[in-house]
Formats: structure tokens, C-alpha cells, sequence
């Protein structure tokens, strides 16, 4: 998708794809070919710059053909660089600037929990570790802590990468667990690529009842493919940087597909 | 039809209200008329009247603290959920602080959510520059999908807080701290896109938008004293503008003025500039900021030092229209 689009970010989607297919296969109650149902869960993407892992698994839960995501970032298409709940039934907010989709899933949870007293919906949010940086995190952060927005469950794509450099030399995080707790929000830290973790630890978020949730989902960027993980460089945003070119993108994809066998089941980090 | 207007207008004793009051009571009432209108407010709930509101329906309140980041984008995700969500804050930090998630989450998400920006305008007084709120209008009229009103009067502010949560559409409001002239009458008509003709005359259009309004109703009565048949114009609605209304009364006068409590650049003055330098390119002079900051001082003081009162108006447009002959289509 990326290289035929020619631009965008490829380390964050690879390394999000496990946490997008626990989602979309299992975690999220959704109708496909219903996108508004009114008991859904809602899942918000707050690092829009990520959507096209959030696209593909779309695609293969059904909310569109899989042939349209070679639109992706192409005039016309529904599949923006970075999405737009208005072009594509199935997504719940318009993103890209980062650091507010923690703040629109507290809105919705709050609604939820203490407007309309509907207690079998969850509110997910993604977000990433880079974008922690930004204030409006912080200010929801506080918000969801105070309310004990227990219907909302948080993901932190912990790669550690952002444009610039690595996150703890472009600014820290650590302690990232310390500073969600105390806040107020029940913490869990996994594997993000344990697709056991992550299901168990939505689940263990959906059965907290007296705090939000969230879930450090340590990732490698970049993801099964080897000369793409763990190099920042391959995070997107600059010009010219984080697409593969052709050569790579086939070399990526072959090694994409087999991958069976090389994703290890242990650290649960239950 | 004429716009029925208050007779006491040119009394010394005249009513006079914030418009933020006319908002506290038009989102309580609002809020009995439709179950869906929720209340969000970052640590000013009095002073943006949204206090009646919170008292009549607490469950349908949210307190935001001092975070207007977090307070547009909740409320946008709690228009995402189903609600017609009014945020307040003073206009210096809500839109000012938070324009870009006002931008991607409300106007580019398309959502419903209100933002009300109280104590805009060099009115605020004593507070100075960094509270008196002037680019909000810019900042706001410039979003695609973005309904911008500036309510002439506390009854119109009312009006126009039960029209937006009404109307399904981003919104911003602007209000003000100080008490000004009730000039409009409960029954004079107010409609989101509408402008009215407050009073008719040939010479020259004056074009005002919220409380600047009784401003020039204050010139054109001067200005009937010398001579000068002055059409007073009401704009609530900076955007979407009533093009047929202003292009209509320009046309008949050839001459426009336009005054508000902002920026002239970007400001309403600039978007009636756009329109006929456009439609009917014609002699404009704009009222307003002229590219400054205000600063501390009583409100009427301030008034008076950025040559806002309608006395000075009326001198100002006396020359001008010397000098400035109507514009005449052949």
C-alpha cells in the first residue's frame, strides 16, 4: 500500500498490526456491514498517521473491498493520508494532528457511563508512544482518571521511535506505567505482538469497573521486517523517508508472509 | 416588514444586560427542549452563565478544569455519541488556545459541537490585551463548515443559542462580559444567515455585527442631525453572511461602514470587503481594531481611545463621506 501510495509511515503500521487484528477479529464488537450500529464498541485512532494498518484490517473485517486500499493517499479515494470519519463509514473520528483521540474516547465513554447509562460499550483508543508528548494527552489523562472512565481502554504503541530520534532521548516517557497510575488508570503492560496478551488485556480493562484502562503495548517498529525494526528512520513524516521503494517493499513482503512460527507466545506480562 | 426595534433605545436609562446572559438562559432552555444538549466548561461556569444550565440538569454538565485542549475534543467526542455539546471558555482561550482541535476534531470531523466564546472585545477592560479577545473572529470564519454569530444584544443572544443547537452544525458564538443597550425586542426576528435593516436611509450603509450594532444606531442618529440618511445594518451572522441583504442595501447607498468589537483584518469588516470587492466592488471603511492590542483601562475609556463610540463614529463617517462619493453602477 505504502509504496504504491509512494508517501507515509511504515515502521508504526507494521509494528501495530498484531494489536489491529486482536482488535478487529476479536476484541471490538462491530458490525461490518453495519457500520453505525448503535451497541457497537467504538475505537478511536489517536496517531492518525498510522491508519493504514487501521485500513487494512478494515478491509479484512469487510468494511470495504481489500482492492480499494490500493487507493490509499490517491485523489478521490476514501482512504485519506490520515483518516476522515466523514469519507469512510466504520471510522469514528478524523485524526492526524496528534494528541486528542485520548480526549474524544473519554468524551464518548463519559457519555456512555454517566449521560446515557449504557454500560455494555467500550470505548478503545490507540495512541502512540511519540505523540505522548502532547498536553492534550495529559489534560485527558487527568479528565478519564477524575471520572474513573472505567468503559475506556487505552493503547500505547510503545516502539519507542518517533520522527526525530528514539522517544527517551527526544523526550523521556519514563516511568510511563508511574505516570498513567498516577493518574488514576489501572495499568497493564504486554507483549504487542502476543496476540494472547492483547486480547487478555482488553479483557482484564473491560472487567475493571472502577478506573480507565491502559495498555502499554511494547512493539517492535517495523515489525517483521528485519531491516526495518528498530530503525526510527523508517517512521515516516520527512520528506522522502519511511516508504519503501519497490525493491524493498517486495523483499518486505516476502518476509511479511512468513512470519509463521517467529512470533514467540511467551511474556504474557500478565 | 420593519425590525422592531426597543423604543427606549436612545434612553439614558435603556436596558442593559450582558450578552452572556441571554446565552445562560437560551442554553437552559435549550436544554429543556431537547434531552441531547450537554454543558462543558473549563473553570469559568459562572462567568460564562452556563451555571444555570448545570443547576437545572447536573447530570448533563461536565467540569473540564482549566484545559480548552480537552475541552473541544471531549466534546466532540461526546457529539460523536449522539450529544449537541456547548463548550465555554473566554474567547482569548477558547478559540484561542485550542483552534486546531477545533480544526480536525469538530470542523474537519464534521461535529455538531458549539463553542461559545465569552468576554471577547477590548470590553473586558481592566483585564487587558492578554484576556480581550479580538482575532476569534478571524480564527473562527476562516473553518469550512463553521456557523460564526456575534449576537447584537442579550436577547438575541438567547435567540441564537437556542438556533445553533438546533442547527447540526460546528458553531461559534461570540459573547461579551459587559453590560450593552438592549436594542431588539423579543419579538424582532432572528435566524442564523439572516442580516436586518435596523433602519433604512440612502447615504450610506452602516454595517455592524454584535454589539457594535447599537453603536451605529447611536451614528445614524447623529448623522440624521447633519444631513446624512444613514441605513443601519444588523449582521448577527458573520458567516454564513446574508450576501442578498448587505449586496441589496450597498447598492442602494453606495457607501459601506462596517464596526466591531475585533481585528478589522479577518474580522467581519474584512469578510463585507470580500463580498463586494467581489460582487460590488464599492468604498469601504471598517471600524475596529486597526491592527493593535488593547490594554488596560475602564471599558468605556477603551471604547473611546480605540474611537469605538457611536459619537466618534458619526464624526469619523461625516468626513469620510465628504470626501467619498457613492459608488454608482452604470
Amino acid at each position: 500500500m505504502l509504496e504504491e501510495a509512494g508517501s507515509g509511515h511504515s515502521a508504526g503500521p507494521l509494528g501495530m498490526a498484531d494489536i489491529f487484528a486482536a482488535l478487529y477479529f476479536s476484541i471490538l464488537n462491530l458490525h461490518p456491514d453495519d457500520p453505525e450500529w448503535p451497541d457497537r464498541d467504538i475505537f478511536f485512532l489517536s496517531n492518525g498517521h498510522t491508519v493504514p494498518v487501521q485500513y487494512a484490517a478494515m478491509a479484512e473485517a469487510g468494511f470495504f473491498p481489500k482492492e480499494e486500499l490500493m487507493t490509499l493517499r490517491k485523489f478521490g479515494s476514501r482512504l485519506q493520508g490520515h483518516p476522515e470519519r466523514d469519507r469512510l463509514p466504520g471510522l469514528e473520528n478524523t485524526s492526524g494532528p496528534l494528541g486528542s483521540g485520548l480526549s474524544q474516547a473519554a468524551g464518548y465513554a463519559y457519555t456512555l457511563q454517566y449521560i446515557d447509562d449504557v454500560r455494555h460499550r467500550f470505548v478503545y483508543v490507540m495512541m502512540g508512544d511519540g505523540e505522548l508528548n502532547e498536553g492534550n494527552i495529559w489534560e485527558a489523562a487527568m479528565f478519564a482518571g477524575k471520572n474513573k472512565l472505567s468503559q475506556l481502554i487505552g493503547f500505547i504503541d510503545r516502539n519507542n521511535i518517533q520522527i526525530d530520534g528514539n522517544t527517551e532521548d527526544v523526550m523521556p516517557l519514563e516511568d510511563l506505567k508511574g505516570k498513567w497510575e498516577s493518574f488514576g488508570w489501572h495499568v497493564i503492560e504486554i507483549d504487542g505482538h502476543n496476540i494472547e496478551s492483547i486480547i487478555d488485556a482488553a479483557s482484564q480493562g473491560r472487567a475493571v469497573t472502577n478506573r480507565p484502562t491502559m495498555i502499554i503495548a511494547h512493539t517492535i517498529p517495523g515489525k517483521g521486517v528485519d531491516f526495518m525494526e528498530y530503525d526510527y528512520h523508517w517512521h515516516g513524516g520527512a520528506p522522502g523517508t519511511g516508504v519503501p521503494n519497490h525493491e524493498q517493499a517486495k523483499i518486505a513482503l516476502e518476509k511479511l508472509r512468513t512470519l509463521d512460527g517467529k512470533i514467540v507466545p511467551e511474556g504474557a506480562g500478565l | 416588514m420593519s425590525y422592531p426595534l426597543n423604543p427606549q433605545l436612545f434612553d439614558e436609562d435603556v436596558t442593559q444586560e450582558p450578552t452572556r446572559a441571554g446565552f445562560g438562559r437560551g442554553l437552559k432552555e435549550a436544554g429543556e427542549k431537547n434531552e441531547a444538549v450537554v454543558a462543558l466548561c473549563a473553570d469559568l461556569t459562572e462567568s460564562t452563565q452556563m451555571h444555570l444550565f448545570k443547576e437545572a440538569f447536573p447530570k448533563r454538565f461536565v467540569e473540564i478544569g482549566v484545559a480548552e485542549q480537552n475541552l473541544v475534543t471531549v466534546a466532540s467526542g461526546m457529539a460523536r455519541a449522539g450529544k449537541i455539546p456547548f463548550t465555554s471558555s473566554y474567547a482569548a482561550f477558547s478559540p484561542g488556545r485550542n483552534w486546531e482541535q477545533i480544526r480536525t476534531t469538530i470542523a474537519l470531523n464534521n461535529m455538531p459541537v458549539k463553542i461559545v466564546g465569552s468576554h471577547a472585545g477590548v470590553s473586558v477592560g481592566p483585564d487587558g490585551a492578554t484576556h480581550q479577545m479580538l482575532e476569534d473572529i478571524a480564527l473562527m470564519r476562516v473553518l469550512p463548515r463553521m456557523v460564526v454569530i456575534a449576537p447584537g444584544d442579550s436577547i438575541e443572544a438567547q435567540k441564537a443559542t437556542l438556533a445553533i443547537a438546533e442547527n447540526g452544525q460546528p458553531s461559534y458564538i461570540r459573547l461579551a462580559r459587559e453590560k450593552t443597550p438592549i436594542f431588539s425586542l423579543e419579538e424582532s426576528p432572528f435566524e442564523i444567515g439572516k442580516a436586518y435593516i435596523l433602519k433604512e436611509g440612502n447615504d450610506v450603509s452602516l454595517m455592524g455585527t454584535g454589539t457594535m450594532t447599537y453603536e451605529l444606531l447611536v451614528a445614524a442618529k447623529i448623522l440624521a442631525g447633519s444631513g446624512i440618511n444613514a441605513e443601519v445594518v444588523h449582521v448577527p451572522t458573520i458567516k454564513p453572511l446574508d450576501e442578498d441583504t448587505i449586496l441589496a442595501s450597498a447598492q442602494k447607498t453606495g457607501r459601506v461602514i462596517t464596526a466591531e468589537e475585533a481585528q478589522v483584518i479577518g474580522g467581519f469588516g474584512s469578510a463585507i470587503a470580500e463580498l463586494l470587492s467581489e460582487k460590488l466592488p464599492m468604498p469601504v471603511k471598517r471600524f475596529g481594531m486597526q491592527d493593535r492590542f488593547g490594554e488596560s483601562g475602564a471599558p468605556a475609556q477603551l471604547f473611546k481611545e480605540f474611537g469605538l463610540t457611536g459619537e466618534q463614529i458619526a464624526v469619523q463617517i461625516q468626513e469620510w463621506c465628504k470626501d467619498t462619493p457613492r459608488y454608482h453602477q452604470t
